[in-house]
């Protein structure tokens, strides 16, 4: 479905991504682990069209993508949620969902207002608050709710877990199982690696702009290097 | 006597809006000062004034006045801002390059009018007053208050209720954020820049109207005072820019009417520093207005 070639990326000078190479199939969820600085969102902005690379390409169900604008992007129903929680703060929940709509583009939506409120339901208690006032982990449940009203083929998430206490992080993420389970297909960006390796299917570890290692998610989680560097002592 | 001053202020007012709703429109969005806001607030007058004199309409002009202004300031964001803001430098080499823009237009509306001084013929708007509890309204008056406010309404409505609205202020918080929802934010500011110039076209026909007299430079002193307002309204406010446009219009009317003249702007500006040093960011400002590095 995603398939990404031999991508480099670097921003005045400085390289971000040496040659990355990877995919996603319909249906899957892949993980990208890797410290900070790794690359991991300059490759989703890569993909999502804000930073456009030196080399390599991006294709997508058989349209190359490599290099378009964001909003063209979402026409084919790639959409990310970026890091940091990015909602808009001055507008209600519902009006950010609402926004969420352009990314269709005309195309038919996957999940409508109900189906979004369905799970996320804290959503729908406050559809009228300003999103700016929501706690931390509400706020990522709208990002991911507006991207959901987008009609994703393909949902790009960046770190959903950060800053978040456990309780909310566990929450988050069982909808992101539900949505998995309705077939959603999605690529997740985290540094919380056991987490990443639970929630996902496959796996690629990403190291100073390359991929270290990929594979299935649980033969991931066993592999001494990937437990020695990322899970610590579990 | 004070309810007739009030009901000027009103009338005076309505214009400070249109004027600076569109400025402060374009700051919220793009945090750049349009200089060249009062040329195109001028343009917007002299389009009226050449349709009225070439035979048509008042009416007409009215409207071609304010697609003409729309357009000029649609021009002017592709000309000026939208290069620039690719360098990231557009905070101060927007004042520059809208200076510039500005002085192109007004210097072209000074060959046009051959630095004349422009007046309307004679009952272009008809010189009707009416008298009511004891004030006197001109007919003239009536219509500028309820143009200023319908044009408010309307852009309320537009940016408070359509979804074009909504993609407007999204990019106005996060232009990021938006991209990636699939908003083309090139196709938002030509909106918001025709906005504003829509409505600063519209307060230059009435303000040619009110006065009877059209310049090429006539935008000046409004530019001056859309800064203050906006200023003190908070910057990129919405609300708080209607909200100072009816303090200044009233202070405005007030001083002239009861205290000697030449000391109106001293207030004005005395009564902004006043208020500043109270709330710094503005009547109904928020703190990061201003700061462009720290919203991105
Ligand atoms: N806009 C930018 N300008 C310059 N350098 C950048 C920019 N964005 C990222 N970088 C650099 O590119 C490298 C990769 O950054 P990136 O944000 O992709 O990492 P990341 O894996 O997402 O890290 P994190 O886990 O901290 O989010 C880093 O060295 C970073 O400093
Ligand atoms: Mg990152």
């Amino acid at each position: 479905m995603l398939e990404v070639r031999d991508l480099k990326v670097s921003y005045s000078g400085i390289q971000a991504l040496r040659g990355v190479s990877m995919n996603v199939s319909s249906g899957e969820t892949v993980a990208l682990i890797g410290p900070n600085g790794a690359g991991k969102s300059s490759l989703l902005n890569t993909i999502s069209g804000i930073v456009r690379p030196e080399s390599g390409s991006v294709m997508f169900e058989a349209g190359d993508i490599t290099g378009a604008r964001a909003w063209v992007v979402t026409k084919a129903g790639v959409l990310q949620v970026p890091e940091g929680r990015k909602v808009f703060g001055e507008m209600t929940v519902l009006e950010n969902l609402q926004v969420g709509e352009t990314a269709l583009h005309g195309r038919a939506p996957t999940y409508r207002l109900q189906d979004v409120f369905d799970v996320f339901p804290i959503l729908q208690e406050r559809r009228e608050q300003r999103a700016g006032s929501l706690s931390g982990g509400q706020q990522q449940m709208l990002v991911i709710a507006r991207a959901l009203m987008g009609g994703p083929r393909l949902l790009l998430l960046d770190e959903p877990s950060l800053g978040l206490a456990p309780v909310i992080i566990s929450q988050v993420f069982d909808a992101l199982a539900e949505l998995k389970a309705q077939g959603l297909t999605i690529l997740l960006v985290e540094q919380n690696a056991h987490l990443a390796l639970t929630a996902s299917d496959r796996a690629y570890v990403i190291e100073q702009g390359r991929i270290m290692k990929s594979g299935a998610s649980m033969d991931l989680a066993k592999d001494p290097e990937v437990t020695a560097l990322y899970l610590g002592q579990e | 006597m004070l309810a007739q001053q009030l009901l000027n202020g009103l009338v005076v007012s309505g214009v400070y809006a249109l004027f600076s709703l569109g400025f402060t429109l374009v700051f919220g969005i793009q945090r750049i000062l349009n200089l060249a806001h009062g040329a195109i607030f001028m343009t917007g007058a002299m389009v009226a004034f050449y349709t009225v004199k070439g035979g048509g309409p008042l009416w007409l002009g009215f409207i071609l006045a304010i697609l003409a202004s729309g357009a000029l300031s649609v021009l002017v964001e592709i000309v000026c801002f939208r290069r620039l803001r690719k360098t990231g430098d557009e905070e101060f080499g927007g004042i520059i390059s809208s200076i510039g823009a500005g002085l192109v237009i007004t210097t072209i509306a000074q060959q046009v009018s051959s630095t004349q001084v422009l007046r309307f013929p004679f009952e272009t708007f008809p010189v009707v007053i009416f008298k009511f509890w004891g004030l006197r309204v001109s007919m003239l008056q009536l219509f500028m208050a309820g143009a200023a406010i319908i044009l408010v309404l309307i852009l309320g409505y537009y940016v408070y209720r359509t979804a074009f609205g909504r993609r407007i202020r999204a990019v106005t918080d996060n232009e990021h954020a938006a991209m990636l929802m699939g908003i083309n934010p090139n196709f938002v500011y030509s909106q918001t820049y025709f906005l504003a110039g829509a409505l600063a076209g519209a307060a230059g026909v009435l303000v040619g109207l009110a006065f009877n007299s059209i310049t090429f430079l006539m935008g000046e002193p409004y530019l001056m005072f859309a800064f203050a307002i906006i200023i003190l309204g908070g910057l990129g406010s919405i609300p708080g820019a209607l909200l100072a446009s009816l303090v200044f219009g009233m202070v405005q009317t007030l001083t002239i009417a009861y205290l000697p003249s030449g000391l109106t702007d001293t207030i004005i500006f005395a009564s902004l520093f006043l208020i500043l040093l109270v709330r710094p960011h503005g009547i109904l400002g928020k703190e990061d207005a201003g700061n462009l590095r720290g919203r991105r």
